[in-house]
């Protein structure tokens, strides 16, 4: 409507009230979203603290003290097993959030709690609501992220000191390639009749298992290699080697690695965006 | 005139091969109390998802606040409060807080926001409920929470959809009471029902609603005088003696209509027909002489009950 179009005075209110909602809706639905997670804080903190604790002890006094053979090598040699494989749990880390943020808490705001249906009776538009779930995921994330990079920090497991502000991002971008495509499955989904486990244990687990986490990709076959290069986790490990140990890539490589996991996010966003109106909107 | 703030020419809405809205005209004045009776099913819930700009139309015209809800979906969503037929609050959420977030939506600044939050709980009758878990409140607690929800942005329209299904009689008082309020502080509402004491108290005006399509429109009043008579007697001669006792009193009243657990005999003087019905030797197990209702004008556009 232009400016020169003569509208009622209801119809100017209408305009001026939207004026807040259409530029700061998802901000809107964040706020809500990261109130509601204080329910279950102490789960996040506890998890994103303990959990990075628990590998890196595990790993950094087992593991590595029982391993005789350098895995990886940085510019100036092997490194450490630990230094190989904290960027890539780190990662691991923040691709968990979404296993919980765009699974369960999607089915609960359209169907167990519905409180999107609240939202879009409000002047949100299903695009903010999707955006808003997003937001609140990637400060899940962040926080998950950062809390892993100063432990890692603490025990010597990143190759350049620096290199513990950068991983946190590496490994939200990872989170998001792998988290929005799940986002846009679970807006279509009218119920939740075991997909979300089948996720965790068919998609989740074998991609951690078999995305060179523990082990460079190219120990294993052909035949198993693949689930490493379609994985969005593969792809952020790998950089994140490159950020914290200078792992040796070619500036083609890390293109390819950055490129596939902007791919990913940006098709799961435009994906789960269509989900969200054609369920909202019809 | 003033300048409705809701007018439809021609709605209609499909779904597929299912057409939900069959082409209806509605127009509401501001400050108008405005009802869709139907029973389910008729298309009462998809009309008020049109027009809260939430679901977009087949064919007609629609325009709230005089915009297109195709184009200025959250402009008239910025000035509607709506009273969803299923609760959608926050349940992980405090009660203040519940309205507190949902004021964001708005974009309503948070300290605003505590301060309406505050007020509507007074309204609401649960400034003692602030603190509680939504999850703890009653039924009839959470619809007045709702509705204190969708006032939150101070709405030129509130709609409600199915306001007090599922509430018992005493909740569902308390509740038309502070509707009624709302009514007489001049805000529009727009509600669905299948209840007709509902629609009777609440509703200036409405239209009865039927297969997508209206079936009458007016007052209650206007209603009950143009498709029922003033009083109605209803006799109860057990079911199997039902159809017989109502070839005989076939002559008696304006018209008759035999249901399956009682005849209604509708005619301005219920007490004569009553009378009558004695004379004839006739004595049914109950008798009852009331009002016409919007029931009984239900009854005779289509020849239903509103509720089965």
């Amino acid at each position: 409507m232009s400016a020169t179009d003569v509208v009622s005075p209801a119809a100017a209110s209408a305009i001026e009230a939207a004026r807040r909602p259409r530029r700061f809706g998802a901000l809107y639905v964040a706020e809500h979203q990261i109130r509601a997670m204080r329910a279950y804080g102490w789960t996040i903190v506890i998890g994103g603290v303990g959990s990075p604790l628990v590998y890196l002890l595990g790993i950094g006094l087992g593991l590595a003290a029982f391993l005789d053979a350098p895995v990886a090598d940085g510019p100036d040699g092997p490194v450490r097993y630990l230094v190989f494989v904290a960027p890539a749990l780190l990662a691991t880390a923040a691709t968990t959030v979404p296993t919980e943020e765009f699974t369960y808490t999607v089915m609960a705001g359209f169907k167990w709690r519905r409180i999107f249906w609240g939202m879009n009776a409000s002047p949100l538009a299903p695009h903010q609501i999707v955006g808003g779930l997003v937001l609140a995921a990637m400060a899940r994330m962040l926080f998950t992220a950062v809390a892993y990079a100063g432990l890692m920090l603490a025990f010597g497991a990143v190759g350049r000191p620096w290199a513990a502000a950068v991983l946190p991002f590496v490994g939200v971008l990872g989170g998001l390639a792998f988290g929005l495509p799940l986002l846009a499955f679970s807006a279509s989904l009218k119920d939740d009749a075991g997909q979300f486990a089948a996720v965790q244990r068919f998609v989740f687990t074998p991609m951690f298992l078999f995305s060179g986490t523990f082990y460079p990709l190219d120990t294993l076959p052909q035949w198993l290699a693949w689930i490493g290069w379609i994985s969005p986790l593969w792809h952020a490990s790998e950089l994140g080697r490159w950020v914290s140990y200078g792992a040796p890539m070619s500036g083609a490589t890390i293109a390819a690695h950055l490129g596939i996991l902007a791919g990913m996010t940006a098709a799961g966003w435009v994906l789960a965006r269509r989900t969200f109106v054609a369920r909202m909107r019809g | 005139m003033p300048e409705p703030v809701i007018s439809a020419t021609g709605l209609t809405k499909h779904y597929g091969d299912l057409v939900a809205v069959d082409g209806i005209d509605i127009e509401v004045a501001p400050g108008e109390s405005f009802g869709l009776l139907g029973p389910n099913g008729a298309g009462k819930s998809t009309t008020m998802r049109m027009v809260g700009a939430v679901s977009t139309r087949t064919a007609g015209e629609l325009r709230v606040l005089g915009l297109d809800p195709d184009t200025h979906g959250p402009e008239i969503r910025a000035r509607l409060g709506v009273v969803p037929q299923e609760d959608n609050l926050d349940t992980e959420l405090r009660v203040r807080d519940n309205l507190i977030v949902y004021g964001r939506y708005f974009g309503i600044p948070r300290a605003v926001c505590a301060q309406r939050a505050d007020e509507l709980l007074t309204f609401a009758q649960l400034e003692e409920k602030a603190k509680v878990k939504v999850d703890d409140l009653s039924g009839g607690m959470k619809r007045r929470l709702t509705i204190a929800r969708a006032l939150v942005n101070d709405p030129l329209v509130l709609m409600l959809d199915e306001p007090t299904t599922g509430l018992d009689p005493q909740a569902r008082h308390v509740l038309w009471d502070r509707l009624f309020r709302l009514k007489e502080r001049g805000t529009t509402l727009v509600l669905t029902t299948h209840y007709m004491d509902e629609a009777e108290q609440l509703c200036d005006r409405l239209v009865v609603v039927d297969h997508g399509r209206i079936m009458a429109e007016g007052s209650p009043a206007e209603l009950i005088r143009q498709y029922s008579s003033r009083e109605v007697v209803e006799l109860r001669f057990g079911a199997s003696r039902n159809e017989s006792a109502a070839e005989q009193i076939a002559g008696l009243g304006d018209r008759i209509e035999i249901l399956p657990d009682r005849v209604l005999v509708y005619a301005a003087d219920g007490e004569a027909v009553l009378e009558q019905v004695s004379r004839l030797g006739l004595h049914p197990t109950t008798s009852l002489v009331r009002r016409s209702s919007l029931e009984d004008v239900f009854l005779r556009l289509t020849g239903r009950s509103l509720i089965e």
